[in-house]
């Protein structure tokens, strides 16, 4: 017998996604993941001066804004060949891993912890146990008897005023909930420390870049953040000293706590080390740029086929045409046109002529388009990124995935090698691994940063000037989700085309033009599901791509017919 | 009115340190957010984000009373919204209202609202409630101010039916921060200042 699911909205992500699966016998056989709201909002940019794209452009997502004006500036900067000033790009990389750092907390504790952890059952635990497990694991301050004594007090007080409902379909009491009510009652004591420190970074952001949510600093040539040792009202060393106390209290919590809480559920689910799998093709680009031409690099990235790390190949600085001739986009299967029926096309050549149909199972069915590597599908995200510096020897990533080895081997006999990171767990463990490298690089910037104006460098800008015909550019970044890249063609300096591949488009996409499914697909074909009205095991897998659909897609209102309609969160 | 629990737990002191003094302060008097939210992008879609830019104009922020230009921000809004005494958000919302018609959503309409499937951001803003709700920080009044959108394709202006409401749309919150002045005595001075 086959069941049709309809997951719409997916809920606890940032943005608009509808999973369709059908079960039969028991595990997932086919699947389409769907955005359902339009995108395009690249056109908006054109015919404008390209130096004011990323301030427009940052609205795309309301997640992602700095990451987005920052890949925004990169492209036009790479079209112009300019140079970036060292404490600019010092800057722009505290802003990127801070707002990294956040993004991966949150993710990991609100929006997808839910998954695992029943806040129910912890209402049974036994504090004091609760304490002695926390304390056997990690040194965190925040594991102490009264924390957890207190946190059920709370938890109490909240679901006994009926507020759970905040939670709608959490899925408590799931047949697939299997950590002991200690375990969860620690996760749910982490799950409002992390509401705090995710702050932490916030304020990072909010300093350097003069406002949150949108910022406000930058320039194409650099940033607009006048240094000055002494002076009110710019980037002062008392600010930077407060920005240092910001990063050593989220390196605190990404140390003794988020890193061992991954290292718990994997050794509690280990199941799901195994399951889950998403494209076996990994791509990833080089970001944290430490010189001003964008050619040498704090993260590494590059391509690996089939697994197989002995494949990979480097992406060696911005612009690299390895990556640049890689890139293409099909929409076979979802709601758009090409001119002159085009396979195909490269994002400096994309088009974005909305052609929407019904949802067709065989047909077209989203607003994401399927972007392509040398005609291949690939996952992006923290996996791609964690085995691109296993490939390239970087020591850091490797020291971090034998740490989490080791955590994992006090808890459990499971291992998570290279190849068990893709899967539905071995996302989240590859993600605190990036969330770490990022507080390492965030740490080391802001470093390079007071060492560069311990020299006598101020300068943070270098002027722009647009010459008369057609030039190109990409901005490319290891945002948080995987590889974004930003293509601008600017003709007598004014935008003529703009095209932005997100990470989650090279995820969600629908199948392209060679019929070949994207990751979220892949992951959830042969996925168990036991109970079809509650979808825990699709939602765990999904979540752990930590989806974001905001700027992949957006804005329809299309009434559906489902066979089975579940609201999911 | 009676200030709200900020949910105290224990923390680590260091985390403690870090995140009280500047938000969640006992001493400070009650702290009304002022919202816009909606993608500036996508015409209509934009018009909280219109409302906020009048609003930011033509008052001074201050601790009590913040306008915020949330954007499509989803989880990011959580320090801005945390430890708010009162909300009031301005969004486009499909009500099924005639074009550029206003309404007006409080308490537990809110939330249930924002948790069906309209836009991106909205979808967030559940999420951020919920997670409020859960740490005990969640605003204690919630009042949305929403307008049904006309025109929603990409573009940077408001259509011209909303463009000649979102004056109302302004009053509309200026009456909801005018309800506040009763609140406390400083709240009181703030909204002295704003009306008089």
């Amino acid at each position: 017998m086959t069941t049709r699911i309809t997951i719409d909205p997916v809920t606890r992500i940032e943005g608009h996604l509808r999973i369709d699966v059908e079960v039969e016998n028991g595990k997932i056989a086919r699947s389409w993941a769907s955005g359902q709201m339009w995108r395009g909002i690249e056109k908006i940019v054109l015919d404008r001066d390209p130096r004011d794209a990323w301030a427009i452009l940052q609205r795309i997502c309301g997640v992602c804004t700095a990451v987005h004006a920052i890949c925004s500036v990169r492209a036009v900067e790479d079209a112009l060949k300019l140079e970036v000033p060292l404490n600019a790009q010092y800057i722009r990389n505290m802003m990127l891993t801070a707002h990294a750092i956040q993004d991966h907390i949150v993710h990991f504790y609100q929006l997808s912890a839910l998954d695992w952890i029943d806040v129910e059952s912890a209402l049974k635990a036994n504090p004091s146990r609760a304490a002695h497990f926390a304390e056997s694991h990690s040194d965190w301050e925040g594991n102490s008897y009264a924390v957890m004594a207190h946190t059920q007090e709370r938890l109490k007080a909240f679901i006994g005023s009926g507020q759970l409902g905040v939670f709608t379909n959490g899925y408590w009491g799931h047949s697939q909930m299997k950590l002991s009510p200690e375990v969860n009652l620690m996760a749910v004591a982490h799950y409002l420390q992390a509401l705090e420190v995710q702050r932490c970074s916030a304020k990072i952001v909010g300093t350097l870049g003069a406002k949150t949510p949108h910022i406000q600093n930058l320039a194409v040539g650099g940033v607009s953040n006048p240094i000055a040792t002494d002076s009110e009202g710019v980037l002062t060393i008392e600010k930077l000293m407060q920005i240092k106390e910001h990063i050593d209290q989220i390196g605190a919590f990404l140390h003794n706590c988020y890193f061992v809480d991954v290292a718990a559920i994997a050794a509690f689910y280990p199941e799901w080390l195994r399951m889950g799998a998403g494209v076996n093709d990994f791509l990833s680009t080089p970001d944290i740029p430490i010189d001003t031409k964008g050619t040498r690099f704090m993260s590494p990235g590059g391509y690996i086929q089939g697994g197989d790390l002995s494949t990979f190949k480097p992406i060696s600085r911005f612009g690299d045409t390895y990556f640049t001739g890689g890139v293409a986009e099909s929409v076979k299967h979802a709601w758009y046109t090409y001119n002159k029926g085009a396979g195909e096309l490269p994002p400096w050549k994309g088009e974005t002529t909305p052609a929407y149909t019904e949802f067709q199972d065989d047909g077209k069915y989203s607003w994401v388009k399927a972007p392509t590597f040398y005609g291949k599908p690939a996952q992006v995200g923290p996996v791609a990124a964690v085995l691109a510096g296993v490939a390239t020897g970087d020591r850091k990533t490797i020291s971090y995935l034998d740490r989490l080895n080791e955590k994992m081997s006090a808890l459990s006999a499971e291992k998570v090698g290279p190849s068990a990171l893709n899967s539905t767990l071995g996302r989240h463990a590859a993600r605190v691994i990036r969330a770490c490298l990022a507080y390492e690089y965030l740490k080391a910037n802001w470093q390079l940063l007071m060492d560069n104006i311990g020299k006598g460098d101020m300068t943070t800008f270098n002027k722009p000037t647009f010459p008369k015909g057609t030039i190109m550019g990409v901005g490319q970044e290891e945002a948080p989700r995987g590889v974004l890249s930003h293509w601008v063609v600017i003709k007598d300096g004014r935008i003529a085309n703009y095209q932005a591949v997100v990470p989650s488009t090279w995820l969600a996409a629908p199948k392209n033009d060679k019929e070949q499914l994207a990751s979220y697909d892949v992951a959830l074909l042969g996925t168990p599901v036991a109970d079809p009205a509650r979808p825990l095991e699709a939602l765990r897998t999904i979540h752990s791509f930590d989806p974001c659909l905001a700027c992949a897609v957006h804005l329809t209102d299309v009434e559906r017919n489902t066979d089975v309609q579940v609201t999911a969160l | 009115m009676t200030r709200r629990s900020t949910g105290e737990i224990p923390l680590p002191s260091i985390v403690k340190d870090s995140v009280r003094g500047s938000v969640v302060e006992e001493e400070l008097p009650e702290r009304t957010v002022v919202l816009g939210i909606g993608n500036v992008l996508l015409s209509d879609e934009g018009v909280g984000v219109h409302a906020i830019k009048v609003l930011a104009q033509r008052y001074e922020q201050s601790n009590q009373v913040e306008f915020v230009d949330g954007g499509t921000a989803g989880m990011e809004l959580l320090p801005l919204l945390e430890g708010a005494h009162h909300l009031i958000v301005v969004d486009a919302i499909r009500c099924g209202q005639p074009p550029a018609s206003i309404v007006r959503l409080e308490g537990e309409q809110v939330p249930a609202y924002f948790k069906t499937k309209l836009s991106p951001h909205q979808i967030g803003l559940s999420d951020v409630l919920a997670a409020l709700a859960f740490k005990g920080t969640v605003p204690g009044q919630v009042v949305l101010v929403g307008v049904q959108p006309v025109k929603l394709s990409l573009g940077m202006e408001l259509s011209p039916e909303v463009s000649v409401r979102l004056e109302e749309v302004v009053s509309m919150v200026e009456t909801e921060l005018a309800k506040l002045q009763s609140c406390t005595a400083e709240n009181r001075r703030i909204c002295n200042n704003l009306f008089l």
